[in-house]
């Protein structure tokens, strides 16, 4: 559209621009939003119109952003953040007022709690009418206020540049999440002048980048002197692009991983010093390799008490080397004995070069260490009963398409026991070849982020595994991924049942099941994928699993939906017990002999 | 009522400096409502400086860690410093107005106590007097214990406000 709008009053290149020749034009605040949008580099949106933000949709018709027309704007939330996740640009949604604005509250919580780099549009009521419960009409900056780096109300047109560089700057820089911008109808259809925006002027806003060399020193110095350290690697390592220095860090130190599961793929797991998942349902190796650890060197992760587990038996012995970006995490759960307030990459960096310095760190004094966690990994791998061949297995389902898949494929997870077997069983070798909801744990999660992952890495093949509970919730993108040309690839593990929940009535509450099942048959997946304009496919039997995953696999012109009819009394091992400490893990019942 | 225990304040005064925006009160509130930090008392008010508002908050320092609270305020893009006033190193202040069940015909011993506080009626009337009291909120505390002898009808503080102690001049 800048093109159009240019050639319209007479600027036609872009030179001019960047010689600082051009000035403004005159346009409506519709038109400088999607200016603005232009202007951030911002080449996809995933959206929905309504009344409020109509005169928005207009100026899209002429702009070079592709919009992607979702049928529900919680939708349009995940696929943005999909996008962001894929590839580390910001993922940006546009909404209508009241309902589509509420309905994108759970992706915003969602970004936030993942620090997902994300701009979300919304329509407001005229200002005028703001506060008089005009049709459409909610308090969206009061309702998102909680769930968002930053969010603004844009009140006169003339602010319209301002507002969405800040929200773009503000969104992808320091701690990474979402921005809101509410954008009264009044304002859309005002006249201004439009102007890109050179800088912008926060000036209650400066995040960390560069480490502390005093700290970086201290660090160094525990890092010397550990004798059982563990590299307690998080999300922020994947937000700062920190994959390559994290391995020198590792080459250098020799110091084992864990990968949480918003890093999952930060470190490749086929290293031997990586030791997978920490947490609640976390490999033995991990989670005890933490548990006896004497210096945790956390890496942009932030010690949610899914990997804590009861905060005051965690890593009892630990020294804690606490680096992160957001200074408010440092000592929110456990207190630091060295805080690194910084971008992970610097700070990483910044490390290796500190341990250059000094002597040669003494390798031989890991020996005993790793020596103990090879052990621990040997006994007790993730693990699963085959049985008999008459159900098919949830996780041989994982492991069959871990198999199948090109090593380059993105991998989306909805959330619940699925979620776990996924991260449990795949092997992860790249950091943004894994997408899920961590911290707010979003049902309906996958389809809609597996179409946005699709959107931003279309030469990437992209498999989601979901539940069927979770699928049931935002399956219509699915339309989307047709009508829009975005193939995706869905792997149901159908249990007929809400696994996860199912899986804590039988362990915590008696086994008395409740609200928990949901039918294989109710809904027909297949015939539902196939009215969505998707291949269904439905597996039954154990050998039928991978003919399915490879016919999917050759299907490139539109999405394909599996419904593997899969073994319910599958629990997730290990598990941490919620509260308990992370000594009492339970491990698979065919392990649990061996473990203490 | 805030006394420091064991020489150790349980209350921490927070000096904020906010940009002069719509809304910003609100997320201040509300990230201390969300959070679960105690707040004692938050008095906004504008600065000389336009652009600029002062927002005086009292927070409980014994629930939440200080620098918890303070990161997590600091996170705000509205905020744009925040100091922190210790009890000992701040001059504090607050306003105080009450009603009093006291007539025109105010006895001797009324007098005085509005003398010792250096308060004074600002309305009267045949049942009540209104007065009005400036000055540490420690002193405050006991002005009004001294009023509740002649009942309190209706009472607003201001809540208390501060800024750093002048460094002696050398």
């Amino acid at each position: 559209m800048r093109r159009a709008i240019r050639s319209a009053i007479g600027f036609s290149s872009t030179s001019e621009r960047s010689g600082g020749t051009e000035t403004t034009v005159e346009v409506t605040g519709a038109q400088a939003l999607i200016l603005s949008l232009e202007a951030q580099g911002v080449e996809v949106a995933f959206g929905l119109p309504g009344g409020a933000i109509l005169p928005v949709y207009d100026p899209i018709l002429d702009s070079s952003i592709r919009h992607i027309h979702v049928r529900h704007e919680q939708g349009a939330g995940h696929a943005a953040e999909g996008y962001a996740d894929a590839t580390g640009r910001p993922g940006v949604a546009i909404v209508t007022s009241g309902p589509g604005a509420t309905n994108i509250v759970t992706p915003l919580a969602d970004a936030y709690m993942d620090s997902v780099p994300m701009v979300v549009v919304a329509g407001q009521v005229a200002a005028g009418s703001i506060g008089t419960d005009a049709f459409q009409e909610v308090d969206t900056t009061g309702v998102t206020m909680g769930v968002t780096k930053h969010n603004y109300l844009v009140k006169d047109a003339v602010e319209i540049p301002r507002i969405v560089a800040e929200a773009f700057h503000i969104a992808t820089t320091g701690r990474p999440g979402p921005v809101l911008i509410d954008f009264p109808k009044d304002v859309a259809n005002m006249r201004v002048d439009w102007e890109e925006v050179a800088a912008v002027d926060l000036p209650g806003y400066s995040p960390p980048v560069l480490p502390d060399a005093s700290a970086i020193r201290q660090a160094v110095e525990l890092i010397r002197t550990a004798r059982r350290p563990v590299l307690y690697v998080g999300g922020g390592v994947v937000k700062s692009e920190a994959s390559g220095a994290l391995a020198a860090l590792v080459a250098t130190t020799g110091i084992p991983v864990v990968t949480t599961l918003m890093a999952r793929g930060a470190f490749p797991d086929s290293d031997p010093h990586c030791l997978g998942m920490p947490g609640m349902h976390g490999s033995y190796a991990a989670v005890t390799a933490m548990q006896r650890s004497d210096l945790l060197i956390s890496l942009g992760a932030r010690f949610d008490d899914r990997v804590t587990g009861k905060v005051s038996a965690f890593a009892p012995d630990a020294l804690v080397v606490h680096v992160d970006i957001d200074p408010a995490e440092i000592g929110k759960v456990r207190q630091a004995d060295v805080a690194v307030v910084a971008d992970c990459c610097h700070a990483i960096e910044a490390l290796i070069a500190a341990l250059a310095e000094g002597e040669p760190l003494d390798a031989a004094r890991l020996a005993p260490w790793m020596a103990q966690l090879s052990e621990w990994r040997s006994r007790f791998p993730f693990t699963y009963d085959p049985g008999d061949g008459s159900t098919i297995k949830p996780q041989f389902v994982v492991e069959q398409l871990r198999d199948a898949t090109p090593d380059d494929v993105i991998l989306v997870s909805g959330v619940g026991q699925h979620q776990m077997w996924a991260s449990q069983f795949w092997q992860f070798e790249r950091p943004r070849s894994w997408i899920n909801s961590g911290g707010l744990g979003t049902m309906g999660f996958a389809v809609p982020a597996a179409m946005g992952a699709k959107v931003g890495r279309p030469d990437r093949m992209v498999w989601a595994i979901d539940g069927d509970g979770c699928f049931q919730m935002t399956a219509q993108e699915l339309v989307t991924t047709t009508a829009e040309h975005i193939p995706v690839k869905i792997a149901i593990l159908n249990n007929a049942y809400l696994g996860m929940v199912r899986q804590w009535q039988h362990m915590f509450y008696k086994e008395r099941y409740s609200s928990v099942y949901l039918s294989p048959d109710l809904p027909d997946y297949v015939g539902w994928a196939e009215s969505m304009g998707c291949v269904g496919l439905r597996v039954t039997s154990p050998e039928e699993v991978l003919p399915a995953i490879e016919k999917a696999n050759e299907i490139d012109d539109r999405s394909v939906v599996i419904d593997f009819r899969t073994d319910v009394t599958e629990h997730v091992y290990p598990i941490i017990p919620a509260g308990k400490s992370n000594d009492e893990i339970v491990l698979h019942p065919s392990q649990e002999n061996f473990a203490r | 009522m805030m006394a420091a225990t064991n020489g150790k304040a349980r209350y921490h005064l927070l000096s904020v400096r906010v940009e002069n925006k719509a809304g910003v009160l609100a997320r201040v509130s509300g990230l201390f409502a969300r959070r679960g930090f105690n707040i004692f008392s938050l008095v906004v008010a504008p600065t000389q400086d336009e652009r600029f508002s002062r927002i005086s908050i009292v927070v409980d320092v014994e629930s939440t860690p200080l620098s918890q609270i303070v990161e997590q305020l600091a996170k705000l893009i509205n905020v744009v410093a925040i100091s922190e006033l210790d009890p000992d190193r701040a001059r504090e202040a607050e306003l105080l107005l009450a009603t009093v069940a006291v007539s025109e015909d105010r006895g001797q011993s009324f007098v005085e106590l509005i003398g010792r506080f250096d308060a004074r009626v600002v309305e009267e009337s045949d049942e009540a007097t209104m007065v009005m009291a400036v000055g540490d909120p420690g002193s405050l505390d006991e002005f009004e214990a001294g009023l509740e002898r002649y009942g309190i009808v209706e009472i607003q503080r201001t809540g208390r406000i501060g800024l750093p102690t002048l460094s002696p001049a050398s």
